[in-house]
This record gives structure tokens, C-alpha cells and sequence, in this order.
């Protein structure tokens, strides 16, 4: 009785007119519906919510696979092939993701994988391993990764140079200079050590897929439990409020952007021994990949918010979706009108996603 | 504004089922798109009547076949022909993986090869030398592979490889050179070559570089495209731009050809004459009118695919090739490079491949 009375004291307010009995029912159940909306909707627009799309969707396109082509997609050495396809683009994509959380935007990403790809494996390098250890090319392509990632966020921090610009420049710039040590040949690995190191397993899984998994890990931990993390998220959220509470954004935002160089130096050497070979044709459009996967997985083009989960989802559906066309036959055309259905659904999901949360 | 609220999640459940849908769509698509590949095409020439008793029926053989993506005509044409084989030998189950540039990519489609256990491949790699390290683990794991065009850097890695004849290219086009200008000791000749990092590239330079080395001429320019026609018409016109005065130009491949073509067009220049490569059929018909700067290709085959495809089924079947002697499937298939000029086009003109 009470309860009513309440609620139409509500109404009252909120419209003038009495309420006859059989309205004042429909708001009561309005009002129960809603609770249980905004329950579910607090349990929706929190991480199981987020993730529960992307984990849906993948679900959905391993059912494809499976209706599709059976136990040749169901078998082991099906799910080692998709985690290896994706391994590489992973590592990158986490650092993209840290990047964009932070507000940023690298385009250079692949150019600077080839780059590092080319350094790593020029003769000198490769001699300098043969006498020493071939730890060098591990540091060489990591070292070239970094540079280039401090000269982007040199010239975006500092520079004030926008970074949809300054990465496009070093797309160019890292490609041509890779093109030009390289002399347009394909390099070939033939230290010894580094093809047999890189190419061995552990326990079964190839060593491509743990350096992936524990790249997201450490990914993870440092974005969610780490005042760097914290920083990230501030700094993208709101650069001006998060330099009014002392942090340091022209410094942080350099580092961010070196943290994609290394992310790109570590994924160009697992190129390299996956294929032996060090090019500048290597990582081609690499930056495209990485970002869709960074967008479907959840983190705002904006920055403010990033989740290293989701970008690990998103490279998963990606990769999946390759071997489930690639086990039909189809070819590349097909393929991408898919990728850029689910591109702009998933973001299209996401912003309805974000209005709720924060309408209520 | 509850009503809305749950009006909303309502519509955002309807999408997810759109997008569930979609999916759903798509790999259906997936399951009916390759019947009707099979009967769309009428591009590529159609293959030579099959004679003889290999063409009799044997066992099954399921063949993987992977190739780079068709951004030029010859790649399409590579993978057309393999695919019109599908029609002729109803022992042959073709597994066409989509073409791609991305080695990644490619590593990938053939590791799903060796998966499914298919009794051969056929590989056509973006890059031989990145690809060779997954040739070798096929070997390794008991299945042929059959190396088209771009040439591994492992003899190991494959078991049989089906080439065209890069150096005879080069050759062919350098004496032709040789003939229309032996006489002028200071003709200015041009070369605009295909991607760069390949080593087949490398020999058709080189081959092109000692025939007209006999005749005491050399290269003037040299630039480099990407095979594809706009790699092609950026390449030409920095060309005429460096180059003020041009008495001819090898251009490796009339895909590119067509881009080069009109970069010449567009800058008005016609004193000199161009030779052209792989044997397009648009090439051809210029070649035939007479009236362009293109007046003469030399033929790089875009049978090599379809080719390799029929050594693999005979490879499997354990077969031999009927017109040899030895029983056994030979290591190395080269073809033959011919040099077609306006006498004898017409010769070529029907298995040419269009641009």
C-alpha cells in the first residue's frame, strides 16, 4: 500500500493527471522490470558484459567452423594453427592497445616490424651473432623497435605533432629505410642457434604462442595493477586533468609509444622465425589488423578505457575467422566484407553499450 | 524512461541476434560458395586436350593449393587454370586456400594442409625463402610439395618444381634488343623491373644485362614496380621523367605493362619501342594493331599453377609423364620462354591470359 501510494506520489510529480488503477499496475511492473534491468545492465556494462559479446561472437564463428568442416576444425593441431596465425598480430595488438588507451594512434606499426625484421638479418648483424650469440639479433630488432617508438612519441609529446600524422610519416619513412638496408632482397637467417631457439615447444605448444600468452599477461597486469596502467588510463582519459594531478603526460606518452616499438621489435623476431627470413615487405597492413582487433575487444578509439582481454578476443575472432575460410576455401573477398561486418557491429554494440552505462 | 531503458536492450539483444544471423549467413555462404566458383569462370585459356592414359581415372588425390593474392592478371590467371583442372579430373579434390600476400597468412593455410593430411601440395609462395621453412616441415611430414615459380631456397623443401625461365626471359628480351639496335652503340635502354626482393626478378635482370652485354650495350635505367598496373604507371613516369631521351624499354610484365603503358601516354613520348613480359592478352593485341611503342613480349607461362597440379596428381597416383622414358616424375619442370612479335602472335594469341 505504502509502495503505491509512493509511486504515485511519483507519478504525481512527474504527470499531473491522477493515475487510474490499471496504469498505476503497468508502472508497477514497469518499475519491477526496470530493477531487473538495471541489475543485469550493472552486470552488463561491467567486464563479464563487455566481454560476453566477443566471447559470444567467437563461440559463434568456432560453431561455423565446426558445422562446417567438422572434426578438421575441432582437432588440436586445428587450434595450434589458429593460435600461431594469430601470435604475431597479437603481441602487436597489445601494444596497440595500451597506445590507444592512452589516446594515441600508431599507424607504423608494420613498418616498423619489417624494419626491425631487416635489421636483425643484415649480413653485419648476422656475423656479429655468429661470433657471439645470436641474442644480438633479439637485442637489434628490440633496439630498432624502441628507437622508432621514441622518436613517434618524441615528435607527438614533445612535437606537438598530431599522431595520426607523425605515425603515418614513419610508416613511410620506416618502410622505405627498411627497403633500403635491406636493398629490396629477402634476407635469410642463417644463424643457426636463433632458427633452432625460436622454433622449439614447450610442452607441446610452439614457443610463438607462449611468447603471445605471456605478452598478454604481462599486459594485463601492467594495465590493470600498475601505476603505469593508471597513469595510461588517466593520461587518455583526460590529459589535462591527469597533468593538473602531477603526471608527467609528455613522458608517459613517450613511453607508451616505445612500449609499442618493443611490442613490434619482439613481433618482428617471431616473424623472422616463423618464416627465416628477414623483409621489408613483411608486416604489410599490419596496423589495420591490429587496431580492428583493439576496437572489437572493447578499448575506446578515444582512450580513457582499454582492456587487454578484449584485444586478445579480438585477435582470436580474426584469426579464427581466417581458419574457418581458409578450411571452406573461400577467398580473401569474401573474407574481408566479413571482417568489416564485424568491425562495425561490434563498435556499433559497443557504443550502445557506453550510452546505457552512462545514462543511468 | 525505464520503458525506454528496456526498449533499448531489447533492440541491442535484436542486433546480437542480427550479428549471430550474419555470421550464420556467411558460413553458409562459405558451405555453397564453392560450387559456383567452379562454373563462373571463363577466363584463362582452356587446357590443352589431355591425352594418353594418365588422364584415365585413378584414385582420389586431394591436392592443397595456395597462391599469393590475384592483384595482377597472371596471378589470377595462375589460379583459374588450376581451378578449370577441377572440371577435367573427377579424381582430383582441389583445396584452393584464398590468396595472400602475407606470408603469415600463407604459413598458416599450408600448416591446415598438413593438418588435413592432403596427399600433395601445391605452392605458389608469396616470398620462396620465407616460405620455405612450412615446404620443409610438409616434407618432413610425409607430403609432396610441388614448388611453382618462386623458388624455394631449400632443395629439400620440394619434391618437384615447376618453373618458368627467368634467365631465357632476360635473354630473349636482350637479344631482341640486340637485333633492333646492335648497330647503335649508344642506344639508351630501359629496364622496368618487377618486385625487387624476388630472386627470379634478379635473374631476368641479370639474363637481359649479359645478352645485351654481347652486343657491347647496357642498361641506362633502371627502375622497379610491383607487378600490379598502378605500381607499374608510377614506375614508367619517374622513368620518363629521369630519362629525357629513350631508344627502348624491357618492362617484365604486361600486367604492370598496362599502368607503364599509359604512363607513356600521358607524357607523350613514343621514340622508342617497348618490349614487353609474361604475354598478356592485351599485350598481344597491341602487339597484332602495331600502332602502340609495345612491339614484342616475351611469354612467361601462367600454366605453371594448372601444371603443377597435374605432376602432383601423377605424383600421388604414381604415375609417370607418358611422353618420357623414366618412370619417375622429374625434380625440375622449366618452361620454355618464347618471344612473340607481330609474325607470330596469332600463334599465341588464344592461351594468352587477360590483364
Amino acid at each position: 500500500m505504502t509502495e503505491h501510494r509512493t509511486n504515485a506520489d511519483t507519478s504525481a510529480v512527474e504527470n499531473p493527471v491522477a493515475p487510474s488503477p490499471g496504469s498505476v499496475a503497468v508502472e508497477r511492473a514497469a518499475a519491477a522490470d526496470a530493477d531487473r534491468q538495471s541489475r543485469s545492465q550493472s552486470i552488463m556494462s561491467g567486464s563479464v558484459g563487455r566481454n560476453l559479446g566477443l566471447v559470444v561472437a567467437l563461440v559463434l564463428i568456432c560453431a561455423a567452423g565446426v558445422i562446417t568442416t567438422g572434426d578438421r576444425f575441432a582437432s588440436v593441431d586445428n587450434v595450434l594453427t589458429i593460435l600461431r596465425l594469430a601470435s604475431t598480430i597479437g603481441v602487436v595488438s597489445i601494444g596497440m592497445t595500451f597506445v590507444i588507451t592512452g589516446g594515441g594512434f600508431d599507424l607504423s606499426v608494420g613498418a616498423i616490424l619489417a624494419l626491425s625484421s631487416v635489421w636483425a638479418t643484415t649480413f653485419a648483424t648476422q656475423n656479429m651473432a655468429e661470433d657471439t650469440h645470436w641474442l644480438i639479433m633479439v637485442f637489434a630488432a628490440l633496439a630498432v623497435g624502441a628507437a622508432c617508438g621514441v622518436v613517434n612519441g618524441v615528435l607527438i609529446a614533445y612535437g606537438k605533432v598530431v599522431p595520426f600524422i607523425t605515425t603515418l610519416a614513419m610508416l613511410a619513412a620506416a618502410r622505405g629505410l627498411a627497403e633500403i638496408i635491406s636493398e629490396r632482397r629477402t634476407q635469410i637467417v642463417s644463424v643457426d642457434g636463433f632458427r633452432d631457439a625460436f622454433s622449439s615447444d614447450v610442452l607441446g605448444v610452439p614457443l610463438l604462442v607462449i611468447i603471445f600468452l605471456l605478452v598478454a599477461a604481462a599486459g594485463w597486469v601492467l594495465l590493470n595493477r600498475t601505476t603505469f596502467g593508471r597513469r595510461t588510463l588517466a593520461v587518455g582519459g583526460n590529459p589535462e586533468a591527469a597533468r593538473l594531478a602531477g603526471i608527467n603526460v609528455n613522458r608517459h606518452t613517450v613511453m607508451l609509444y616505445v612500449l609499442v616499438g618493443l611490442c613490434c621489435g619482439l613481433a618482428a623476431l617471431m616473424l623472422v622465425s616463423r618464416t627465416t627470413t628477414g623483409s621489408a615487405t613483411h608486416g604489410l597492413y599490419y596496423e589495420l589488423d591490429a587496431i580492428a582487433a583493439v576496437v572489437i575487444g572493447g578499448t575506446l578509439l578515444s582512450g580513457g578505457r582499454g582492456t587487454i582481454v578484449g584485444t586478445v578476443f579480438g585477435v582470436l575472432i580474426f584469426a579464427t575467422l581466417s581458419n574457418v575460410f581458409t578450411l571452406n576455401n573461400q577467398d580473401t573477398s569474401t573474407q574481408a566484407v566479413a571482417k568489416g561486418l564485424i568491425i562495425v557491429v561490434a563498435v556499433l554494440l559497443q557504443q550502445r553499450l557506453a550510452r546505457r552505462a552512462t545514462a543511468t | 524512461m525505464r520503458l525506454r531503458t528496456s526498449h533499448t536492450s531489447r533492440r541491442s539483444r535484436r542486433l546480437i541476434g542480427l550479428v549471430a544471423g550474419a555470421v550464420a549467413v556467411l558460413s553458409l555462404a562459405a558451405c555453397t560458395g564453392s560450387a559456383q566458383d567452379a562454373q563462373e569462370d571463363d577466363e584463362g585459356p582452356a587446357p590443352a586436350a589431355a591425352a594418353g592414359s594418365n588422364d584415365e581415372e585413378g584414385d582420389t588425390v586431394t591436392i592443397g593449393f595456395s597462391a599469393p593474392a590475384a592483384d595482377h592478371g597472371w596471378m589470377a590467371a595462375i589460379t583459374n587454370n588450376v581451378r578449370d583442372l577441377e572440371g577435367d579430373y573427377p579424381d582430383l579434390d582441389l583445396q584452393i586456400a584464398e590468396g595472400t600476400n602475407d606470408v603469415n597468412l600463407q604459413i598458416s593455410q599450408v600448416e591446415t594442409f598438413i593438418n588435413d593430411e592432403v596427399d600433395a601440395i601445391v605452392l605458389l609462395p608469396f616470398d620462396g625463402a620465407a616460405m620455405t621453412p612450412i615446404a620443409l616441415e610438409a616434407m618432413a611430414a610425409g607430403i609432396p610439395v610441388i614448388n611453382v615459380d618462386r623458388e624455394f631456397d631449400d632443395p629439400n623443401a620440394a619434391r618437384v618444381t615447376v618453373l618458368g625461365d627467368n634467365y631465357g626471359m632476360g635473354v630473349s628480351a636482350g637479344q631482341y634488343m640486340c637485333q633492333e639496335l646492335g648497330d647503335n652503340p649508344d642506344a639508351v635502354i630501359a629496364e622496368i623491373a618487377g618486385i625487387d626482393s624476388l630472386p627470379l626478378t634478379q635473374d631476368r635482370s641479370q639474363g637481359f644485362a649479359d645478352a645485351l652485354a654481347e652486343c657491347g650495350l647496357d642498361v641506362s635505367n633502371r627502375v622497379a614496380a610491383e607487378f600490379t598496373v598502378e605500381s607499374g604507371e608510377e614506375a614508367a613516369a619517374n622513368l620518363l621523367q629521369a630519362a629525357p631521351q629513350i631508344d627502348a624499354i624491357w618492362n617484365h610484365d604486361d600486367d604492370q605493362g598496362v599502368g607503364v603503358l599509359a604512363a607513356i601516354e600521358n607524357a607523350g613520348r613514343d621514340e622508342f619501342f617497348m618490349v614487353g613480359g609474361a604475354g598478356s592478352k592485351q599485350a598481344m593485341e597491341e602487339i597484332q594493331s602495331g600502332d602502340g611503342v609495345l612491339r614484342a613480349t616475351v611469354i612467361y607461362p601462367s600454366t605453371q599453377g594448372a601444371d603443377g597440379v597435374k605432376l602432383a596428381r601423377l605424383l600421388v597416383q604414381q604415375k609417370a609423364m607418358s611422353d618420357l622414358v623414366e618412370v619417375e616424375v622429374p625434380r625440375l619442370v622449366q618452361l620454355y620462354a618464347p618471344v612473340v612479335t607481330a609474325d607470330n602472335v596469332a600463334d599465341f594469341l588464344d592461351s594468352a591470359f587477360e590483364s
